[in-house]
């Protein structure tokens, strides 16, 4: 197997669709190791992984941690409250003390957009964005792309709708660079004061009618709406957002038949999706969940076998 | 008494270069004309090169006192005459910010023991650049302010920027505006468009400069007051201004070379030297600038030359501080924009970077004329050569210009009849 020829993940903005097929294959393998009996390979013996979090999160954390731990990594965590990123210590001094210690990789995740890109400039270990910001979370996007492509068979081609935040999700970014590459169509449909500017320039078609963008989809997927939106003005309110915007059994039906229901989670049940969606036949929200390690595994694997190719 | 030799001269006032030397004694200009070389002590060869009057400079950050870890006025200065910098206005957003009689007196002492070039200190609009109380506007003009400014901060309260416009009106002193929103900035920290989705980055709507532009010339229309607009940066700031003119308003503005010379897409890869306030826009907004100056829209251009030290842009892109150390790029960046593209004549430049800025701070610079000071530079218009930021005299390296490949460069800068920079070095 041909090994990813970068030292960091930083995002999924300018990958290939040959460096995207590589990790979805790979992760394909991993999947296997994870679903045996005996879920242990030593890919990653005597390499260390730690997983350095600037925000809260739970599943993205323990989703590279067991990744790590499956293939046989040192692991550990470090969680920074974000209300110290300002002062304490710098996070390019943060990275260099963790490699100093032998690390490998170091897996970050931050509320600053651009902040790997900052440490993977001053680090030699491998960098992998873990959420940075509003900008991108290109595991996600991976994971999600890898189970489209386990029930679909294929990317290309698919219509794919994202609904909801769109502006303030780093989720939606790697989606539309990631899909777009592979050749599927990416719509994304929400209120107006939730839509970056130029967004279509980046590949995706606008919809501002959720109705519109569901059409004929083969997915949809939802993204979190935030209460602070309403707050900060940007929604009049969360009630007229789910009436509007909602993805509900009704909108659903202008789908494809056998349209695939997503979201990364945490899911606000009854705000931007019904709960009998999210516990339904076409979910495959948990699935999503299972993948992520399988990805994780796939690009620990990839990027700590570059160094290996480079001297073999 | 100095010698100026074979140089082609633009004094700020012909419309067309001539071939002659410069005599200077005692700080002075004292004659202009040809073979004058006998009777002085020290020559300088302007062969092939041109003299040009010494660069004025409307608005720039010295950071001292407080910030001296970033510039102070000695490394500011001789970063300032590397540019071809003689006379520059320095702002008040110091720490203890530059708002009284005593700041104004402490900052020209400073100067005069430690600058090589003239200092002439803008003094603040508001007490600590708050936003609630006025200065008090008649000591500072008697201590020596040149203008009045809360740059780096917006006068959000529009009933006490008329209050300060119509007291300083009176005062004959001119109000230099930082024109911005904060409302409509928010957590914004670039432009907002397409490289902001891109980068995921918050994006500051070029309406926040030009609500607050057009609130200013209205301002300044009803009170019949002078107003100076910094920083213009966007098409739509262009275009309020051209119109106030043409009605009359007494407005008068600044652009920076890093509008005419870089757009948005220079943050690509979260690079903080391109991070400055106002924001690098689009290129749309770029020709718009390059437009105004063109027409006259835009009077001068001043370098907002703000030194960071590397500690501050080193981070995060939304934690980075805002500026860019403009005073050693300046004028290379105009002439290889503005002048060897065909937008403004040679003449023109000189117009906008040495006799109108004087005009509009009223000080004695910005021609080559007999009996005044001499502040003179000597340029090489052929010469092309890479920005290194690490032979900056500014102890600011925070250039995005760092490894451009310029035309036109400062050789030799004389302050006061002084030799401050020789062959690009400067010497005292």
């Amino acid at each position: 197997m041909m090994a990813l020829k970068r030292k960091d993940l930083l995002g999924l903005r300018g990958m290939t669709k040959a460096e995207l097929e590589e990790i979805l294959s790979t992760a394909q393998d991993m999947k296997s190791i994870l679903l045996s009996n005996v879920k242990k390979a030593s890919y990653l013996q005597g390499k260390s992984v730690v997983m350095l979090f600037y925000e809260n999160s739970t599943r993205t954390r323990f989703s590279f941690e067991f990744a790590a731990k499956y293939l046989g990594a040192h692991t550990a965590s470090v969680a920074v409250s974000s209300s110290s990123v300002a002062k304490g210590e710098s996070l390019v001094d943060t990275g260099k003390t963790l490699q100093s210690m032998g690390i490998d990789v170091i897996v970050l995740r931050h509320p600053m957009s651009g902040a790997p890109h900052l440490l993977a400039k001053h680090v030699s270990a491998s960098v992998i964005n873990a959420g940075d910001g509003i900008n991108e979370h290109p595991t996600q996007a991976l994971l999600d792309m890898f189970t489209i492509k386990q029930k679909k068979g294929t990317l290309d081609g698919l219509k794919v709708a994202i609904i909801g935040d769109i502006l303030h999700s780093r989720v939606a970014r790697s989606n539309i660079w990631g899909l777009t590459a592979m050749g599927a169509e990416v719509r994304v449909a929400g209120p107006s004061t939730l839509m970056p500017p130029d967004i279509e320039k980046m590949g995706a078609r606008v919809f501002y009618k959720v109705e519109e963008a569901i059409k004929d989809a083969d997915v949809v997927m939802g993204l979190r709406i935030q209460r602070e939106r309403q707050q900060k003005g940007l929604l009049p309110s969360i009630r007229e957002y789910t009436r509007l915007f909602g993805i509900t059994q009704e909108r659903i039906r202008l789908a494809k038949a056998d349209a695939l229901i997503m979201h990364p989670g945490p899911v606000n049940r009854g705000v931007e999706i019904s709960s009998d969606l999210v516990d339904g036949e076409q979910s495959v929200i948990n699935e999503q969940v299972t993948n992520g390690v399988a990805i994780r595994m796939a690009l620990l694997y990839l990027l700590t076998r570059r160094d290996y190719n480079a001297v073999h | 008494m100095l010698c100026i030799k074979n140089g082609t001269v633009i004094d700020g006032i012909s419309d067309v270069p001539y071939k002659a030397d410069i005599l200077i004694d005692k700080g002075k200009i004292i004659h202009i004309g040809e073979n004058m070389g006998n009777a002085a002590d020290e020559v300088i060869d302007a062969t092939d090169k041109w003299v040009l009057p010494g660069l004025v400079d409307s608005h720039c950050h010295l950071r001292e006192p407080g910030f001296e870890y970033k510039e102070d006025i000695g490394s500011g200065t001789r970063s300032a005459a590397a540019g071809g910098f003689t006379s520059v206005a320095c702002m008040a957003n110091t720490n203890p910010v530059v708002d009284n009689a005593a700041m104004v007196n402490y900052i020209k002492s400073i100067a005069r023991a430690k600058g090589v070039v003239k200092v002439y200190p803008v003094a603040a609009v508001t007490k600590g650049l708050e936003g609630q109380e006025l200065t008090e506007m008649g000591e500072l003009k008697e201590a020596g302010a040149v203008a009045l400014s809360d740059d780096g901060r917006p006068i959000m309260n529009s009933q006490l920027m008329r209050l300060a416009l119509q007291y300083a009106k009176g005062m004959g002193m001119l109000i230099i505006s930082h024109c911005e929103d904060l409302s409509l900035v928010g957590d914004g920290v670039m432009n907002d468009g397409y490289m902001s989705t891109v980068l995921g980055l918050k994006g500051i709507t070029r309406a926040a400069e030009e609500v607050m532009v057009a609130r200013d010339i209205i301002l300044a229309e009803v009170l019949d007051a002078p107003i100076h607009i910094a920083h213009v940066s966007t098409r739509g700031s262009v275009e309020l201004i051209r119109q106030a003119k043409r009605r009359g308003v007494k407005v008068t503005c600044e652009t920076a070379p890093h509008y005419f010379c870089a757009t948005d897409e220079w943050v690509d890869g979260y690079n903080t030297n391109a991070k400055v306030n106002p924001p690098l826009r689009t290129s749309d907004d770029v020709e718009a600038v390059k437009q105004g100056l063109k027409d006259g829209t835009i009077d001068i251009i001043a370098t907002d030359h703000a030194p960071h030290h590397r500690d501050d842009k080193e981070v995060e892109y939304s934690l980075a501080a805002n500026g860019i150390s403009g005073f050693e790029t300046a004028f290379s960046l105009a002439y290889t924009h503005l002048v060897e593209t065909g937008i403004l004549s040679i003449q023109e430049l000189v117009q906008k970077m040495s006799k109108r800025p004087a005009e509009i701070l009223n000080i004695d610079a910005g021609t080559i004329q007999v009996g005044k000071p001499a502040d003179v530079i000597v340029v090489d218009l052929h010469r092309t050569y890479t920005v290194d930021v690490s032979k900056f005299y500014s102890k600011g390296k925070n250039s995005p210009f760092n490894g451009c490949t310029l035309k036109g460069k400062v050789i030799h800068t004389i302050v006061d009849g002084k030799v401050v920079m020789k062959n690009e070095k400067v010497i005292i």
